[in-house]
């Protein structure tokens, strides 16, 4: 490798030069590698399965303002109502919505008393036809009856005798065999007993930045309560056709409650990680316009230094080089650049990898996303050079004798 | 000499003009993230009532359970319960005090063709407006007396005003609330402190209220609270038992004028605590705090973790762009050696050669910031778009802003420009002549 050696001493005297491309390029890695990193930390995050058949599902909230009102006749007839309406698979009251962000949360533990561990769980309360509901998939054990379901009244402080929860709390509650939790009795509100008597696959809590939002529980509850949700699921793309029909019933039916906010849950779903969105696109532009500066601020500077050397290319011309040994050496060139300032950006993604680390809570990066932020680099950087290099692979031998 | 050296810069700078123009990109686009992130930071951290920040204090008692602690034991409960709000509230120890909650409720208009209206309200002491300053078109605040007699009192804010009485002034007048009649006492002008640091439990950046109510009507049941609510012990059956449990969701503020009155302030609620032991209760050693507003939105990190690390990278971002500069101003004024020779030989120093370049690093700063200043704009455009209310009105630049992104523009080139400069500066005349 003549030519190695060559460039090497070439870039020694123009130190400064090439050490500013090595730098932008290692931070522009640096940055690179950590947002990308970021990006996919997030995905991962709005990837995780809700539980919910979201495409075909929505929502809306009853508050009831009349006096003397008879909640419980009313939430019956409006369960018929809503259940019976043509293109409705099944519609359920309840008192938060996962993804939501307002919602309820208790803990349960293993044994009744004060000072006991106890896991914390998010509290849907439904009635039997909530898996269908929902979309659920039920998984061991058996789903509410009728009989089942309780009257809760505001400020009730009792639970009912049954519980359904999500794999994911069963995993939390019996490390050793997640199946084993149907039967169980935990408790729950420190002293009263509930028995699990079904697993589902899953169900988020209201709350994605949770770190338990896959512990949810299903309770079996009619609530009598000034405000509530009605949640609803349709058959396969009659949802937005339906939410009109189904609101408008409401409102007619009875004028003493305020029917709101109807809402899918698709778009929930937006709203609760629109920051993740938000935060996403902001880092792929970073990444896109620093790659794109980098990739300019190289190919500026290669094209100066051609500039400069042209007597000199032209004489190496003239003296038999090739113009594939021309463009050659300006890749080269360029390749030993970037790999000085990719030695340089992998120690800087590692270490803005730890800070964020140690200050955001982040976990650390992945190998291979290291590994790909150098090849990314390798490629633009040779891209980048492409256009100068074959410019002077252009120089015509002749040009070398000109100016002398 | 001055306006000499700016044609010269200019000169030079449309002769290269590709390179000139990547420079500017360059900086401006560095400028633009910079000052997007910094702008969301800077409101984010905003100061929303600094003429009396230092006096308004959040009180948080740790009230919590001794065998699993809020917050791991680093910072006591967010809010208080209801027995701790009432009684400080009863002691009246402070120069003002506040005890709050958030509530909601539903207006029935009189006019019967209108529909009911689902209103967010906040139930709040007499004390409330005065404290935080609360701005009125109409009317005022009610007084603690309405607070002692239980009147069914409310203040509206200008939109509800605007929707029920279509903006006239509305005092005197009476509006149906959960089925209660409340009369209107006054109405607030358009208020929205950003971070809305008198409820942050509910969303920092979450819109004012639409009324006001006293307080006291959540106890009575007139008036339903929403909010957050946090139990660690099982409460017993019924509203009265909630009221009486240990689960937080009210909220205290003082107004303590003076350093020695703060201290005055946790002395009683540290004896308080100790009283309040011999019932059982305050299990957890004493740790009874007074945050000022912004030690307040500093404890609730109202600064999202985002927009740090945002800034952080962008700062980032902005170095790359510099060294960019440096290396393209270090490539051009190279170039130019053989001009520079010919100047030294005719007579130029080496201080009027330093001032010329300088002079042209700072024009392409000054392009590079003006840019910078249109790409922060609609970057916080983008930002407010992105975000959506969170972030509403959030994302806008005022003079401070353009100033520093200019200025910053500015003394980073040149500051890229020395090393570039200080080189141009130190070619020698004679090599250079001979080589013409």
């Amino acid at each position: 490798m003549l030519e190695t050696g060559l460039i090497l001493r070439a870039l020694a005297r123009n130190k400064i030069g090439a050490l500013l491309i090595a730098l932008q390029i290692a931070l522009t890695m640096t940055i690179m590698v950590n947002a990308i990193f970021m990006i996919q930390d997030r995905q991962h995050q709005m990837q995780r399965d809700s539980g919910l058949d979201e495409a075909n599902t929505f929502y809306l909230t009853n508050t009831v303002f009349g006096q003397d009102y008879n909640i419980q006749a009313h939430l019956q007839t409006d369960l018929h109502m809503i259940r019976n309406t043509p293109g409705v698979i099944d519609a359920i009251q309840i008192n938060a919505v996962p993804l939501s962000s307002s919602g309820w949360s208790m803990a349960l533990q293993h044994e009744p008393g004060e000072d006991k561990d106890a896991v914390g769980s998010a509290i849907y309360m439904v009635d039997e036809h909530a898996i269908n509901s929902m979309g659920l998939e039920l998984i061991a054990g058996i789903n509410f009856t009728q009989e089942d379901i309780e009257l809760r009244k505001d400020g009730q402080s009792t639970w009912p005798a049954k519980t359904i929860i999500t794999k994911a709390f069963a995993e939390n509650l019996y490390p050793d065999d997640w199946q084993s939790a149907v039967g169980k009795t935990v408790y729950i509100s420190q002293t009263q007993p509930m028995q699990i008597i079904g697993i589902v696959k899953a169900l988020q809590a209201p709350w994605n930045g949770w770190n338990g939002v896959e512990r949810s529980m299903l309770v079996p509850f009619h609530r009598e309560s000034k405000g509530s949700y009605y949640f609803i699921r349709t058959e396969e793309g009659r949802r937005d056709a339906l939410m009109p029909i189904i609101e408008k019933a409401l409102a007619e039916s009875d004028k003493e409650r305020i029917i709101r906010r109807v809402t899918t849950v698709e778009d929930t779903r937006k709203r609760s990680y629109r920051q993740h969105n938000a935060t996403n696109k902001i880092l792929t532009t970073v990444v896109i316009t620093l790659t794109l500066i980098t990739g300019f601020g190289i190919v500026g500077l290669a094209i100066f230094s051609i500039n400069r050397r042209t007597k000199q290319i032209g004489t190496r011309r003239a003296l038999g080089a090739t113009k594939r040994q021309i463009m050659s050496y300006f890749m080269m060139e360029n390749f030993i650049i970037s790999a000085i300032g990719n030695v340089i950006g992998c120690i800087g993604a590692v270490g803005l990898n730890m800070w964020l680390v140690s200050t955001f809570n982040l976990s650390p990066i992945s190998f291979e996303l290291i590994a790909f932020g150098v090849v990314a680099l390798f490629i633009v950087g040779q891209l980048a050079v492409l256009y100068p290099a074959r410019k002077a692979a252009m120089i015509a031998p002749a040009t070398a004798t000109r100016t002398i | 000499m001055f306006s000499y050296y700016l044609r010269l810069a200019w000169i030079s700078i449309v002769r290269h003009w590709g390179l000139s123009l990547l420079m500017v990109c360059a900086i401006g686009l560095g400028i633009g993230a910079a000052m997007t992130t910094v702008t969301v930071n800077y409101l984010m951290s905003a100061n929303p009532i600094p003429e009396k920040s230092e006096q308004l204090y959040y009180v948080q008692l740790d009230s919590w359970d001794v065998n699993d602690p809020f917050d791991d034991g680093l910072n006591p409960p967010d809010q208080l319960t209801f027995t701790d709000s009432s009684n400080l509230m009863r002691a009246q120890k402070a120069f003002r005090q506040n005890v709050q909650a958030q509530a909601f409720g539903v207006i029935e208009p009189e006019d019967p063709e209108m529909l009911p209206l689902i209103v967010n309200g906040r139930a709040n002491s007499a004390d409330f407006f005065t404290m935080f300053n609360v701005p009125f078109i109409y009317g005022s605040g009610w007084s603690n007396q309405s607070d002692e007699s239980k009147e069914f009192v409310v203040v509206l804010s200008k939109e509800t005003n605007d929707k029920l009485f279509g903006g006239e002034d509305s005092v005197g007048k009476s509006i149906k609330l959960e089925g209660n009649m409340f009369r209107v006492v006054g109405v607030v002008d358009t208020w929205q402190p950003k971070p809305r640091f008198y409820d942050i439990t509910t969303g920092a950046f979450n819109e004012s209220e639409d009324i006001f109510v006293p307080f006291h009507l959540i106890a009575d049941e007139k008036i339903s609270r929403s909010g957050n609510t946090n139990c660690w012990k099982p409460t017993g059956d019924g509203f009265k038992a909630f009221l009486a449990s240990e689960c937080i969701w009210t909220q205290f503020w003082v107004e303590l004028k003076t350093e020695q009155e703060k201290e005055d302030y946790l002395q009683f609620l540290n004896a308080y605590v100790e009283e309040q032991k011999q019932f059982g209760r305050f299990q957890r050693p004493v740790d009874n705090r007074l945050s000022n507003v912004m030690e307040w939105l500093e404890v609730q990190e109202v600064v999202a973790d985002d927009a740090q690390m945002m800034m952080a990278m962008s700062f980032m971002f902005l170095i790359v762009c510099l060294l960019n500069t440096v290396g393209l101003l270090l490539a051009k004024f190279l170039g130019k050696a053989p001009e520079i020779g010919l100047r030294q030989a005719l007579g130029a120093s080496k201080a009027t050669l330093f001032s010329q370049y300088i002079i042209e690093s700072a024009c392409i700063g000054i392009l590079g910031g003006i840019l910078g200043l249109l790409l922060a704009y609609l970057g916080l455009k983008g930002v407010e778009g992105l975000y959506g209310d969170y972030m509403q009105g959030l994302a806008s630049l005022d003079t401070n802003m353009a100033v520093l992104a200019v200025g910053l523009a500015l003394i980073s080139t040149i500051l890229a420009g020395l090393y570039p400069t200080w080189r141009a500066c130190n070619i020698q005349p004679a090599q250079q002549l001979k080589s013409q």
